[in-house]
């Protein structure tokens, strides 16, 4: 982003809240700060530390003040940017912005969700569209199928392609002890799974699950004196297109193609300098809009490009390494997760998942649908 | 507005409750406007003209909704020709077999009760 410099601060502690299914009566205040406090012993921070927070919710309407009361502090800064699943990569943007101009120094980014425990119905209060509503699209699901439709009218892209993403995912999330999903996926099981809304089945869109977590994010010269390898925030980039999918500018070309550049730019690097793309798998068709917005291959030869496992673990480049929304965890709101996953592959923390000399990961957050898109591009101390 | 005034929403009901799709035009823009609102988001301006849509148009995206109880049906978007994009759905063939670039013609929907009417298509030949 214009206006931000290249590595000013850095992510420098993450975690996850209990995940899946969790006790029940936890609060989605109670998952943030779970995350918090694991966050902070990752980092070797403290509470009395944070002077920044930033969160972002559907169950709660001021979270940001019901964390700050939770955690007993009055930090110098709030954010709460809410755009959907994205939010969590503009928040990093935001925080980053705020340390640069010395508002705070060491800032939180919280998420929680239980969403599965209470019922999506509970979890996110339903808004009436007066133009959309009425055809009862079943969302988001139907207004990515209206997108996958476009582009298997104009790429020719199969369901077959759509599935391979499915079954990459779970291949990814056999080898994270922490994803939801333990049993094998295979193209026929996604192909022949319930339909949703075509040409999705169930195994095209992503788990409904409990979940949250923290980032601690701070400044450069902060990070270097603290626990682990600092991930320095390269490159930020951020494009809202639309909100309801009526609006769309293109269904087959996403915000993230100006997101992307804008944080390539700033990074000073290209798609061919990604060791490991974490990309927002809300539904498969995700996967194959970001890897072409985001410049891993041309658009319209997505569905080719991640056929025949090249996105898997045994294929040449490594996509959502987690397990992504698919198979490893999906709360409602995935973003917080994509800049865990890609923190982690930086530190070589990822046991058997762990992608080869990672110096250089992006995350790709999508919210509403396909409506904001931000890419964060974060790198080790070999990028500096 | 004023209080007395109507939205740009019940402008729009009150069209298709005489069955009319109606739309905004923006002069400025010299382009169609559509959801119905209160400024021309191509030019800032709150200068917009109602119109009268002819109620012909083409598939632009289709998808089949299999809810967990009764049938599937069929939710797309269309492009009116007057030049604007609207969510809505086409009846009166299998909602599989709705096509992209398939024509398709307006027929106003009225659910009856308290839910108001809303805009749906059907095939349309040759026009």
């Amino acid at each position: 982003m214009e206006g931000l410099r290249r590595a000013s601060a850095a992510i420098v502690g993450v975690a996850e809240s209990d995940l899946g299914q969790v006790a029940d009566g936890l609060s989605v205040i109670d998952l943030m700060a779970q995350g918090v406090q694991r966050a902070l012993d990752d980092c070797g921070l403290k509470v009395k530390d944070i002077d920044g927070v930033f969160s972002a919710t559907t169950q709660s309407r001021l979270s940001v003040q019901a964390l700050c009361e939770y955690l007993g502090i009055d930090p110098r800064f709030l954010g709460s940017t809410i755009v959907g699943g994205s939010s969590f990569e503009y928040h990093v943007a935001h925080a980053m912005s705020a340390i640069e101009q010395g508002l705070c120094n060491v800032a939180v980014i919280a998420y929680g969700s239980t969403q599965r425990s209470v019922g999506r119905k509970q979890a996110s209060v339903r808004e009436i569209n007066p133009y959309e509503s009425p055809f009862k699209p079943f969302m988001p699901s139907s207004a990515y199928a209206l997108a996958a439709s476009r582009h298997m009218h104009q790429y020719g892209t199969t369901r077959e392609e759509l599935a391979a993403v499915a079954v990459a995912a779970r291949e990814w999330a056999l080898l994270n002890p922490a994803a939801w999903e333990k049993k094998p996926l295979t193209l026929e099981g996604v192909l022949s799974s319930r339909m949703v809304s075509y040409p999705f089945t169930v195994r095209d869109c992503c788990l409904v699950t409990d979940g949250g977590g923290a980032l601690i994010v701070t400044s450069a010269e902060r990070a270097r004196g603290l626990k682990k390898q600092p991930a320095y925030v390269l490159g930020c980039g951020q494009s809202t297109t639309h909100s309801s999918i009526s609006s769309m500018p293109d269904l087959t070309v996403t915000g993230a193609l100006a997101a992307g550049k804008a944080a390539y730019k700033m990074a000073k690097l290209g798609p061919a300098n990604v060791d490991a793309f974490e990309l927002y798998d809300a539904f498969t068709i995700n996967t194959i809009l970001f890897l072409e917005d985001l410049g891993a291959c041309r658009k319209g030869e997505g569905g080719a490009f991640v056929a025949g496992g090249r996105i898997g673990p045994n294929g040449s480049l490594p996509v959502n390494t987690n397990g992504g929304g698919l198979s490893y965890c999906h709360p409602g709101m995935y973003g917080l997760f994509l800049l865990i996953e890609a923190v982690r592959q930086l530190r070589g923390e990822c046991g058997a998942r762990q992608v080869k000399d990672c110096e250089v990961a992006l995350a790709h957050g999508n919210g509403g649908v396909l409506s904001s898109q931000a890419t964060v591009i974060l790198g080790n101390a070999a990028t500096l | 507005m004023p209080a007395g005034e109507q939205s740009p929403l019940n402008t729009y009901l009150a069209h298709l409750e005489k069955g009319e799709l109606a739309y905004q035009y923006s002069p400025e823009a010299g382009r169609a406007v559509f959801y119905p609102r209160v400024l021309c988001p191509f030019t800032g301006s709150a200068k917009l003209e109602w119109r009268i849509s002819k109620g012909l148009g083409t598939v632009h995206a289709t998808t089949v909704v299999y809810p967990a109880q009764g049938a599937p049906f069929n939710v797309a978007l269309i492009d009116c020709d007057e030049g604007f994009r609207l969510m809505s759905r086409v009846e009166g063939i299998d909602p599989i077999e709705v096509k992209i670039g398939q024509r398709v013609r307006l027929r106003v929907h009225r659910p009856g009760g308290d839910e108001p009417p809303c805009p749906v298509f059907v095939p349309a030949e040759g026009v």
